[in-house]
């Protein structure tokens, strides 16, 4: 117990890396923010495109989705950080690991907000028109809020699951939680700073998942 | 040809590099393959044992049950791959990388799995148990034979989208220097100055993955679906 301790929470080495550490909490709030930024703009934008069948941009965007939804996650990150340099691309850690993880985000999103502008009955349209709405009225003020609840259980899901890819930032030497941890415990030679990490990442995603929970359960259960 | 086309076919579809790499790809795919193969029907079993502890626990072991879940479900595969390859081994328990990387993949999605076995098994109305008891059924004839089929039905396109995160979640491995399909393009990379590898690593999880990125989106669009009636 006594050696499980001073491994595992040594009060010293606690103190000494713990402000790089929660520095590095900033900086996964940082990614993960413009992750879910990135991923449901795009990816709305993405969903509109398909449904309003936008003939030039249509097979851009399935390609997009296509790819982004299929590759792991990490390898679309090594890709974009230390393969784009040789087209003449380099982009910083931060950049890299929010655009790769966006990425990825946005290819479902789209796939989920088209999916839920799909399911809603065609007489939500015919009412609409009914009462004198275009094209543009009907989709933004009638279709897309409705669509928008409907998939709020699974955006949340996802957006929550790959956020958490924020971790893959390590990779890619971003100083994010992980990352700080480990440069931590390599210089100290003990994992004290990895407990710290990891109750760190208990704090910034357990209230997410629990949330999600209850999203889920106050949602009608599909039969 | 455009000198910029040039540049990009140089860089990422160099075919010289590509022929280099493929003996370290071709093993690497069959680690992730490997790695896949264990992890995959280990982490299925731990969910449905979730599942299925839950449906048959009292109030105290569901609670337990919860917290195990929504504990696992919180940290990053990484992090726990990382805890367990390079913290344990201060404990003195020091586990082969591919070990670590099955542990890691297993323990995180018991809680994604158990998850979605619970509420699976949770969804079958009760009058199911108790028609299956009024025929004479034992408790857990009636799961298995009664409410086990319904809920495999109705949790179908998140297990399948499950299944498929994990077969990417092995790539992670690559941090614990598992010579697997991304590992093995990342050193094929530095061995030929070249990005091509990665480019060859990126088409070859493509292809393979994508017939079930396909049928999952399919799936999930049916499950929608039903959700908007």
């Amino acid at each position: 117990m006594e050696r499980f301790a001073e491994y595992y929470l040594n009060a010293e080495i606690l103190l000494q890396y713990g402000p790089a550490i929660i520095a590095g909490a900033w900086v996964t709030v940082g990614v993960a923010a413009a992750t879910v930024a990135i991923g449901l703009a795009l990816g709305l934008a993405m969903a509109i495109v398909l449904v309003a069948r936008l003939r030039g941009l249509r097979w851009l965007v399935i390609i997009w989705i296509e790819v982004f939804r299929t590759l792991p996650q990490l390898a679309v990150l090594i890709f974009i950080y230390f393969g784009l340099p040789y087209a003449g691309l380099t982009i910083s850690p931060f950049w890299a690991t929010a655009g790769a993880l966006g990425a990825v985000l946005s290819a479902f999103a789209a796939e989920i907000f088209r999916s839920a502008i799909q399911a809603l009955p065609p007489g939500q349209w015919d009412a609409a028109a009914a009462l004198g709405f275009r094209f543009r009225g009907t989709f933004f003020l009638v279709i897309l809020p409705q669509a928008i609840r409907l998939a709020i259980p699974l955006l949340t899901n996802r957006a929550i699951a790959i956020t958490k890819g924020t971790a893959l930032g390590t990779a890619v030497s971003l100083p994010e939680i992980l990352g700080q941890a480990q440069s931590a415990m390599a210089i100290a030679a003990n994992p004290s700073p990895l407990t710290l990490a990891a109750a760190l990442y208990l704090v910034l995603f357990l209230p997410l998942v629990v949330a999600s929970r209850w999203i889920e359960s106050s949602r009608v259960v599909p039969g | 040809m455009p000198e910029w086309l040039d540049l990009l076919i140089e860089n990422f579809a160099d075919a010289e590099s590509a022929a280099r790499a493929w003996p370290l790809l071709r093993q690497g795919l069959l680690m992730t393959v490997q790695l896949t193969a264990v992890a995959l029907p280990l982490g299925l079993l731990a969910g449905l044992t979730i599942g299925l502890l839950y449906a048959l626990g009292g109030r105290l072991t569901r609670a337990l049950l919860i917290v195990w879940i929504d504990f696992f479900r919180a940290f990053p595969v990484l992090v726990l791959l990382i805890l367990v390859y390079f913290g344990m081994p201060f404990l003195g328990l020091r586990l082969p990388a591919f070990a670590a990387a099955v542990l890691a993949l297993v323990l995180n999605n018991s809680g994604y799995f158990g998850e979605i076995f619970r509420a699976g098994l949770l969804a079958v109305p009760r009058g199911q148990i108790e028609a299956a008891a009024a025929l004479g059924l034992t408790r857990l004839t009636a799961i298995r034979l009664v409410v086990l089929p319904q809920a495999l039905r109705a949790i179908a396109a998140p297990l399948a989208s499950n299944s498929l995160e994990l077969v990417k979640a092995t790539s992670i491995a690559s941090l614990a220097a598992l010579p697997e399909l991304l590992r093995s393009a990342r050193v094929a990379q530095e061995q030929t100055y070249n990005p091509t590898p990665l480019m060859v690593a990126a088409v070859i999880y493509f292809v393979l993955l994508w017939p079930f990125a396909h049928l999952v989106a399919r799936l999930e669009r049916r499950m929608l679906a039903r959700g908007a009636r």
